[in-house]
């Protein structure tokens, strides 16, 4: 099998595969659930995914761990006190910018 | 709200999800030309994948010249969070959405773009969804084919600043509900706590982060969920908004 398309066939399967993973649930799941466990369940569920996946994660992404600690409290006060996505996230990243001015 | 209202309303939202994108994607361009993509080969794959943790490891898959079947099933486990994601989203639909509608969000979600369509008022607009990703989605697939252009060009320091965009999104979706809900609160303490704690204690830090965020999902939703479950009432009420 000649490389490039064995690449084809790896970028077919990636693309494929995590799509496929995206809609399952939307083919199996049309109608409004019931059960209020389930609804509970699901209503907390992206929450708890994002909140797993911000921390630690932002103290690994950047040079120095205590400057993304730094962009975490400053980008929670930041939130807490009702400003949207793009300005939280340009607050963090300016913390970071800052931060390893006098960390790194 | 009008449906063109909404598809504008998205493209807004994307902005600042495509800018945080750009680093990330910026360094999976880096991994993609250890695998033997080409820009434009880069740009294509990652307009059509758009997971930042499926499409590390499948770059990193393809450069390690592992098997189709590996392929199949790391990207199954290092997205199989989108399955509970979007098992959410079904209950964010009308009921006289057209499947097609359905199965197009479906695709469009990425961690950020579900973020945001959840947080949407009542009902889900598909067009807010898709107004997000026409915007946001060119902008990951251009990081990666920059990354894989340009390599480690952009000075280190840039790229760590730039590298925080996402959570800094990640935190403007969270904490405004958790100001006004204990229980969403509850959530995302427990989320950081038991994050970091599976980060740092031998043998569960063993745990990939994909998988980790799975077990812990499941996990903290359950018991919290049973703790203190919904009030299906409040659910009516947004339905009537």
């Amino acid at each position: 099998m000649s490389d490039s398309l064995k690449l084809f066939i790896y970028l077919a399967i990636m693309i494929l595969t995590t799509n496929g993973v995206r809609v399952l649930p939307l083919t199996l799941i049309r109608k409004p659930i019931k059960n209020r466990f389930i609804q509970s369940f699901l209503y907390y569920v992206p929450y708890v995914t994002l909140a797993v996946m911000t921390f630690p994660a932002i103290m690994e992404a950047t040079q120095s761990p205590i400057a993304g600690l730094i962009a975490l409290v400053a980008g929670v006060l930041a939130a807490f006190f009702g400003l949207g996505l793009l300005p939280v996230s340009i607050i963090c990243c300016l913390v970071v910018f800052i931060c390893e001015t006098f960390l790194v | 709200m009008k449906d063109n209202s909404a598809f504008l309303k998205g493209m807004r939202d994307g902005l600042p999800i495509g800018l945080g994108y750009f680093a990330v994607s910026f360094s999976l361009g880096i991994i993609a030309k250890k695998g033997g993509l080409s820009p434009l080969l880069g740009f294509f794959s990652s307009l059509f994948t758009r997971a930042s943790a499926g499409e590390y490891a499948g770059y990193s898959l393809i450069a390690a010249g592992a098997s189709f079947w590996e392929m199949f099933i790391i990207s199954v486990i290092t997205n199989a969070r989108y399955l509970l994601m979007n098992c959410a989203l079904t209950q964010k639909f009308e009921e006289s959405t057209k499947m097609i509608k359905r199965l197009l969000v479906g695709m469009c979600c990425t961690d950020e773009i579900f973020g945001i369509s959840i947080a949407w008022p009542g009902k889900l607009k598909p067009k807010y969804t898709f107004g997000a990703t026409v915007v946001a989605g060119p902008m990951w697939a251009l990081g990666t084919a920059l990354g894989i252009i340009a390599g480690s060009a952009l000075p280190l320091r840039y790229v760590s600043a730039l590298s925080v965009a996402l959570y800094g999104m990640f935190l403007a979706i969270i904490i405004p509900p958790a100001k006004k809900d204990k229980a969403v609160t509850a959530c995302v303490i427990a989320g950081f706590l038991f994050s970091y704690l599976f980060s740092v204690t031998p043998l569960l830090k063993e745990i990939s982060s994909g998988t980790r965020t799975i077990i812990l999902t499941i996990a903290i939703s359950t018991v919290i969920s049973l703790i203190k479950p919904v009030k299906v009432k409040e659910e009516e009420v947004a339905k009537n908004e």
